[in-house]
């Protein structure tokens, strides 16, 4: 696999790490300085596999998105034969924005600026009169889209690298794909995303959604409304976290991606069931669980179906396995403010009435109108504001837990992992 | 008007319809429906949460699709921002009241401006009501922008008018730059 981490401080000024001592700062710098971001793109965005969209977005054949993807202008699409491309989303006549819907199904794409057409494989497609253009124009595919340089899928999900040279995905997953399989795995029938996206933002620097994405520590605080309101829909709090216990772990997953992972007493889709969710859901997933204690044993069934996870997919994607399934990933925009896309998943394979339930589930705590995610967004905003402060006040502590040898899912461990692959990236960059 | 003529008094500032509309099942009248329209309105922007949870009927729902959603979507196959149903929608208000609800506390500083009322037609449960609206929202110098149309069932009920469903359609690209829907639009 070969991933390594700094042992000190070496590597950029922006992240200390002294492990004799326990401790590990940050520098409020790296969330605010437009030089930073520069680099950020140079180093990560346009170094690393940066997801694109799962292939249930695109089901059928001639099936087209359009979505912006590390910054670029991404079209997303089955050709007529059924394979994946992804193309950049620009006439290569003269630049125009080539497809303009959201999403939809055609043979071909079409600019509307000078009418340059092109097949869904990305040729050009247009019949031009003779002595306009000499007979070999275009040969050299300079009529054609361009396709991103390289598009790669593990289970479903794709993703671009903007780097030739980059390492294959599954290398570059490293044992995030071991997790990403426990996500899968739920099913026998493939996942979906379901019905539609949440496009948002937040006035805030990217680095801190990855933060607070696998962030046990903060759910006591930032969120006791949802444990209020979480009691009044299970009763009481029967399931703890399991902190103290070797049921919640923080996981190095390797190049910078990382995980936690633990027991929750919220209701989970695959397979924790609570009475809101009646008899027959629970019948159904009664049955799913025997499935998976028939396929995977005890050991494993019980991690897929009763234990939540958190991963961050180095640099900007986030699966969360929890109340509900969501994927998620953001860009940086300014250091200050991103844009965010995130989605449900699920089994194909589940009833109606449990697809209501998890969905009614995913808004309980999850996306713009949900009972945590506003209080994550406001946290986050008020750090990005206070960081204006940072000459004066300039470094963030992400020690916590340090001293052990097995950190839990309320430690810092998960954070300083993705630190060290950010660090080990933007100091190579720095150096060169 | 299928309803002029029908007579509504103000009391204790509250407009309560008359006895005819009371034991009708036909539909509100859409100057009364607007008038309700403008007391939620202010009922929120000035943070009178009890009094706005009290304008809905038992097992009312409330929705807001994902922006740009089409008005007929259907949360049990489609991503929304907010599908309550009324034990939630209690809840929503109950989180809102305390200080520990960060997005709102302290509270941010709103305003909605309702227009457009239209009575759209008549369901078993009550009348079917259109409006737009424009919702600002400012907290820490920073001024959001909401803007969309409402969709209502009213029923009346005792007197007064009692929200059976309410669904608040954004009608934006995408939630940018608002990023979140942490008041009630």
């Amino acid at each position: 696999m070969g991933f390594e981490t700094p042992r000190s401080n070496a590597g950029t000024p922006w992240v200390r790490e002294d492990r004799d001592n326990h401790r590990f700062k940050v520098a409020r710098r790296a969330f605010i300085d437009k030089d930073v971001l520069e680099l950020e793109r140079r180093a990560i965005f346009d170094r690393c596999w940066i997801y694109v969209g799962h292939e249930s977005e695109i089901p059928n054949a001639n099936d087209f998105l359009t979505r912006s993807v590390a910054g670029r202008d991404i079209v997303f699409n089955r050709d007529r034969a059924g394979k994946v491309h992804a193309f950049f989303n620009i006439c290569p006549h003269r630049g125009a924005t080539v497809v303009r819907e959201k999403r939809g199904n055609a043979l071909g794409f079409q600019c509307f600026y000078h009418g340059w057409a092109f097949s869904n494989t990305g040729t050009f497609a247009t019949r031009i009169a003779n002595g306009n253009y000499p007979d070999d124009f275009g040969k050299d595919k300079c009529t054609d889209l361009t396709a991103v340089p390289r598009l790669e899928n593990y289970r479903g999900l794709y993703f671009l690298n903007l780097d030739r040279e980059a390492i294959s995905l599954a290398d570059y997953l490293a044992d995030a794909k071991r997790y990403i399989d426990v996500v899968m795995d739920q099913t026998e029938a493939s996942m979906e995303i379901v019905g539609g996206t949440q496009e948002y933002s937040i006035r805030a620097n990217w680095k801190l959604l990855v933060e607070n994405s696998f962030d046990g520590y903060h759910a006591a605080t930032t969120h006791s409304t949802y444990f209020d309101y979480l009691t009044s829909t299970v009763g009481s709090m029967t399931q703890p976290f399991g902190n103290g216990t070797n049921q919640s772990r923080a996981v190095d997953l390797g190049n910078g991606h990382a995980l936690v992972e633990y027991p929750a007493p919220w209701g989970r889709p695959i397979a924790q069931w609570i009475p809101a969710w009646g008899d027959a859901v629970k019948a159904e997933l009664d049955s799913k669980f025997a499935r998976l204690v028939k396929l995977y044993g005890e050991d494993r069934a019980h991690q897929i179906a009763h234990l939540n996870r958190n991963i961050v997919i180095f640099p900007n994607l986030v699966i969360n396995d929890i109340m509900a399934l969501t994927v998620r990933t953001f860009y940086p925009d300014e250091p200050g403010f991103m844009t965010v896309n995130a989605w449900a998943m699920a089994p194909k394979d589940e009833s109606a009435d449990l697809r209501k339930w998890r969905l009614y589930n995913f808004l309980e705590f999850l996306g713009p109108g949900g009972f945590a995610t506003p209080d994550d967004v406001e946290a986050l905003e008020s750090c990005q504001r206070s960081y204006r402060n940072h000459e004066q006040a300039g470094w963030n502590d992400i020690s916590k837990g340090m001293m052990k040898a097995a950190p839990a899912t309320d430690d810092e461990e998960q954070m300083r992992c993705f630190w060290r692959g950010w660090n080990r990236r933007m100091s190579q960059a720095v150096a060169s | 008007m299928l309803l002029a003529g029908l007579e509504s008094t103000h009391v204790a500032g509250r407009r309560v319809m008359s006895a005819a509309l009371r034991q009708s099942r036909i539909a509100l009248p859409r100057a009364d429906c607007e008038d309700f329209l403008y007391e939620e309105a202010a009922m929120l922007d000035e943070w009178r949460l009890d009094d706005w949870i009290a304008l809905f009927a038992k097992g009312a729902i409330y929705e807001v699709p994902a922006a740009g959603a089409a008005d007929d979507v259907n949360p049990a196959s489609a991503l929304f921002y907010i599908a309550d149903d009324y034990h939630r929608l209690c809840q929503r208000v109950e989180r809102l009241k305390k200080d520990a609800a960060h997005s709102e506390f302290p509270r941010s500083d709103g305003l909605r401006l309702i227009s457009n009322v239209r009575i759209l037609g008549n369901a078993e449960t009550g009348t079917s009501v259109g409006c737009a609206f424009v919702t600002y929202r400012s907290k820490n110098d920073v001024t959001d922008i909401y803007f969309g149309h409402h969709r209502y069932v009213l029923q009346p009920a005792d007197g007064a008018i009692r929200i059976v469903s309410k669904r608040t359609l954004l009608d934006m690209s995408s939630l940018r730059p608002q990023g979140r829907v942490s008041i009630i639009l």
